[in-house]
């Protein structure tokens, strides 16, 4: 007990919060009480004269637990967030068994707070086994220990115009929101890749841009019909963007999310054949890149979020259509985001602490994270050196698997601590000891 | 055969003329008229040049023993490239046209090259040649024989015996591929 | 050839097109000697990969090694468990292990030879013998071949391909190489067999055949498999083969000297009919012939030589 009450209270010294002037922040039980220049206490972590952003929120991760524990645990995934300076993950519900009644969404809710690397806050199914035929115990999982909030059939789309209405008018009983995989599916059978120029030079079948703008399309003008709200997950194309644009002129209630993967990488990567660039939706071109940037920093697109999408080796290293899709994402995040829309001029860190932390806790309503850096407000920091470099060593990963794009890539910045209601999840950029933790 | 690939740089090494054009024309004269001898008459004979030069000294020789002979003699050509045992020393190398004007069975089949050396592209020329038939013999003519054989071969009909060092290399130019004058030339080694 | 693989025609600049179109000329000759058999690759194992059945690809590369005094070993792989996914790695390992310098490898899924040959599971040539629907540069090679003799230097000459451009390697691979060797390639199909992007392609497409007929120097019929009309890329069989298939009355609009090729297998009465695939026009029995010649030239080429390109003396 009294490691923990040596912990509870101390002074991080020469941060600046939002990239703003050095100060030093006082950190009590958990809480933050203090802000101000030359604050004195026994305990003093130096900041290094780094920023500090709110704790991260994610609002798309897999951490795999239940069914999948060889690909990810809900520990290693949540490791992996505190080292990318998240302090709450959103679980995604395609778990085996499907996290669809308020038994799995418990169980993983649990195993966060169990491990206590970071708040693991689980979303639901929307229907039955993702089987798209019948909606699963929303309320359940909404009233349980869990608290869902977030129901999202991710992996799958709802594409069934009836239970989509359906769900968004039901979730409005407990302020829930419907997360969209958007995904027409009869338009994407068997698809491997963008559709374009290369998917028919490297003969593979193409994933076109109108299977996702058709399915946002829709939802939109439901959501607007039946007055609820909608997010649309991991948006990848121009024609995407500009559907959401337009939703939001017409006050729909619509938030959006891109990952960091379509922010910076492109198709042509796919010419590798190496399964390592397979995710869905699939990596578009460069204009759809451009314009998913425009929207992020335009605020089209409410927030970054990771799709986080550990696979094992042996799904990633075989032949492209065998493989399967996806991609870490938890511990290069904010580096890609820095790179890709901080270091070229588009958004400040301001905007990065809203896209990444407050308004993803808005639309997931979670409290005590994506909170402002004030006084009174729960301790979940995040302090960065954006002016390392880092070269991206997959085994260096915390994660379980090794499934990530940037493999040898530099990426700017450093996650040098992660706070979690004042407890270091990490420091000095590496994690905490377990025991510490618990 | 000389690959010219394997000619070094002309400039710093020197180079002696043994046989100018004049003397190459005497020496295929000569071999045509051994050859004929030999073998009483040009009946039954087949005449086939290895490429590259070697199918010109066969053609050369040809026009002549179709000159004594009173008839046209067709010389044919044989490509020895896949039967060598160097080529996992080089990069694969494109093949040259062989073509065979009449069935080998029971011919003299007399094989003309520019150069005897080692004797491996002889010995790679007597197994192509098994694989189209069976000649009743086979001979060789070159029209330099420089030493360092390294396999039991020897020519029948030789333009001229050239002792060299190893350090040097016997180049051969003709018109039909070299665009400049018949010779022989030895270059490098002791100078 | 410059690379050390043979995966896409596009791998393929004119010189290495024509160092094989050449080759396989010389090649050509072995067919009809009284040994049908050369050393040069004797003691090099070559490894027939099938992930999907072909018995004429397969017993094509099988001559062309043997021909070439390769150890030939087939390895059909069909029906193992490639939904798996290891499969591939695992056996590119085994086939390390026993020694392959070169995997011919026929596979349904796009790219998979492009796999085996960067993953540095092995270290042998890849040799790609048709990959799902992306390319057969063999075969094309052996089309190219064809032409050449009947229609001598492609420089200029108007090839049309019609059919299932879509979902076909040999049109992909065709058009790529056509077009290396100056041929000017035109892709007749319905808009729904066409792949999306074909307008960047260095080739023109047309959904009219009729129109395409009186210029061709050759027509290339591809295989139309029925079941595509389930899947509403045509309506009917019949519909199909009245908009592109090549009766009799289209063949004699084409110029007289235009031959009629098809990759087979054909279907006959769908985009080909009888007489045509029979008439003296059709070079379909050809295409066999000379496909064993362009696969041992393509196997020569890739291992007859030293693995590096550095070539110490050599003056024998």
């Amino acid at each position: 007990m009294s490691e923990r009450e040596r912990v509870s209270t101390f002074i991080l010294r020469n941060v600046r919060p939002l990239g703003g002037d050095a100060v030093d922040i006082a950190v009590t039980d958990g809480v933050i009480t203090e802000i101000g220049e030359g604050l004195s206490g026994d305990e003093i972590v130096d900041g290094g004269g780094h920023l500090v952003l709110p704790g991260l929120v994610d609002l798309h991760t897999h951490l795999r637990e239940p069914g999948r524990e060889d690909a990810e645990t809900v520990r290693t995934g949540s490791q992996a967030a505190a080292l990318g300076g998240f302090t709450c993950v959103h679980a995604m519900a395609n778990t085996d068994p499907v996290a669809d009644t308020a038994g799995v969404v418990e169980q993983v809710y649990r195993l966060g707070v169990e491990h206590g690397y970071c708040d693991v806050q689980p979303v639901g199914a929307v229907t039955v086994g993702l089987a798209g035929e019948r909606l699963a115990e929303l309320g359940a999982m909404a009233t349980s220990a869990a608290g869902v909030r977030v129901f999202s059939d991710d992996g799958k789309c709802v594409s069934d115009a009836v239970l989509m209405r359906r769900a968004l008018e039901y979730v409005k009983a407990f302020d829930g929101v419907i997360a969209q995989h958007a995904q027409e599916p009869r338009l994407t059978e068997g698809a491997q890749m963008n559709e374009g120029p290369l998917s028919g030079e490297l003969g593979l079948t193409g994933w076109p841009a109108v299977a996702e703008e058709a399915i946002i399309a829709r939802d939109v003008l439901l959501a607007e019909h039946v007055g609820s709200r909608l997010h649309v997950c991991h948006l990848s194309t121009r024609g995407s963007v500009e559907i959401v644009r337009w939703a939001k002129s017409r006050g729909i209630d619509v938030t959006a999310e891109v990952t960091p993967h379509h922010l910076l990488l492109t198709d042509d990567l796919v010419r590798s054949y190496d399964p390592i660039y397979k995710v869905n939706p699939p990596l578009r071109s460069a204009d759809d890149v451009a314009a998913v940037r425009e929207g992020l920093a335009d605020g089209t697109i409410d927030i970054v979020a990771t799709d986080h999408a550990p696979h094992p080796m042996e799904d990633k290293e075989c032949e492209w259509n065998v493989a399967a899709f996806g991609m870490l994402g938890l511990e290069t995040a904010l580096s890609v985001v820095q790179q890709t829309m901080v270091d070229t001029g588009a958004i400040g860190w301001d905007r990065v602490a809203e896209a990444m932390s407050a308004a993803p806790a808005r639309i997931g309503r979670v409290s005590g994270h994506g909170r402002p850096l004030a006084v009174g407000e729960p301790a979940n920091l995040v302090v960065y050196d954006p002016t390392a470099r880092r070269t991206v060593e997959p085994a260096a990963s915390a994660s379980l698997s090794r499934n990530t794009p940037y493999a040898g890539l530099e990426l700017p910045g450093r996650v040098v601590a992660t706070f979690l209601r004042g407890r270091p999840t990490v420091l000095g950029g590496t994690l905490s000891p377990e025991g510490v933790l618990s | 055969m000389v690959v010219s690939s394997d000619t070094p740089r002309p400039d710093d090494v020197p180079a002696r003329t043994v046989l100018d054009e004049q003397d190459i024309s005497r020496a295929l004269t000569r071999i045509t008229h051994e050859i004929l001898e030999r073998n009483r008459d040009a009946d039954g004979v087949l005449l086939l040049g290895i490429p590259t030069r070697g199918v010109h000294l066969a053609r050369r020789i040809a026009a002549r023993m179709s000159e004594v002979e009173g008839r046209t003699i067709t010389p044919g050509s044989l490509d020895v490239t896949m039967y060598r045992d160097d080529l996992r020393l080089r990069p694969a190398r494109a093949l040259e046209h062989t073509s065979i004007p009449e069935d080998v069975d029971g011919k003299t089949v007399v094989l003309i090259d520019d150069v005897l050396f080692s004797g491996r592209t002889i010995r790679a020329a007597l197994d192509a040649l098994g694989d189209l038939g069976r000649p009743r013999a086979v001979q060789l003519a070159v029209l330099v024989d420089r030493g360092h054989r390294e396999l039991p071969i020897r020519a029948d009909f030789v333009g001229k015996n050239l002792p060299t060092s190893l350090a040097e290399k016997v180049k051969v130019r003709l018109t039909e591929t070299d665009g400049e004058a018949d010779s022989v030339t030895i270059v490098g080694g002791a100078s | 050839m410059k690379s050390s693989h043979l995966l896409s025609a596009a791998d393929l600049d004119r010189d290495d097109a024509l160092r094989i179109l050449d080759t396989a000329e010389e090649l050509l000759s072995v067919a009809q000697r009284p040994i049908k058999k050369l050393p040069t690759l004797r003691g090099r194992t070559v490894v027939n990969l099938f992930f999907e059945d072909s018995t004429r690809t397969r017993i094509s590369f099988e001559a062309a090694a043997k021909r070439l005094s390769a150890d030939v070993i087939n390895f059909s792989a069909k029906g193992s468990s490639v939904s798996k996914g290891e499969s591939l790695k695992d056996t590119a390992l085994t086939l390390q292990a026993m020694g392959a310098d070169a995997v011919v490898i026929r596979h349904p899924a796009s790219g998979a030879p492009h796999r085996l040959a960067t993953s540095r599971w092995m270290s042998g040539a890849v040799v790609n013998a048709g990959d799902g629907m992306h390319e057969h540069p063999t075969q094309a090679l052996l089309d190219a071949f064809t032409m050449c003799r009947h229609l001598g230097d492609l420089e200029g000459k108007s090839i049309t391909i019609v059919g299932d451009v879509l979902h076909s390697r040999v049109a992909r691979s065709n058009a790529l190489l056509l077009h290396t060797l100056g041929a000017d390639v035109t892709l007749v199909a319905p808009p729904t067999l066409l792949p999306v992007g074909v307008e960047t392609w260095p080739v023109a497409h047309s959904y009219d055949l009729d129109a395409n007929l009186e210029k061709a120097d050759a027509v290339m019929m591809l295989r139309v498999q029925r079941e595509r009309m389930n899947a509403s890329y045509f309506p009917s069989a019949r519909e199909y083969s009245r908009r592109f298939g090549l009766d009799t009355a289209r063949m004699n609009r084409m110029p007289e000297h235009a031959i009629v090729m098809h990759p087979g297998p054909m279907n006959r009465g769908m985009e080909i009919t009888a007489d045509v695939a029979d008439s003296p026009r059709s070079v379909i029995v050809e295409q066999v012939t000379n496909g064993v010649a362009v696969r041992m030239a393509v196997l020569y080429l890739l291992l007859g030589g030293a693995a590096d390109a550095d070539s110490p003396e050599g003056n024998a």
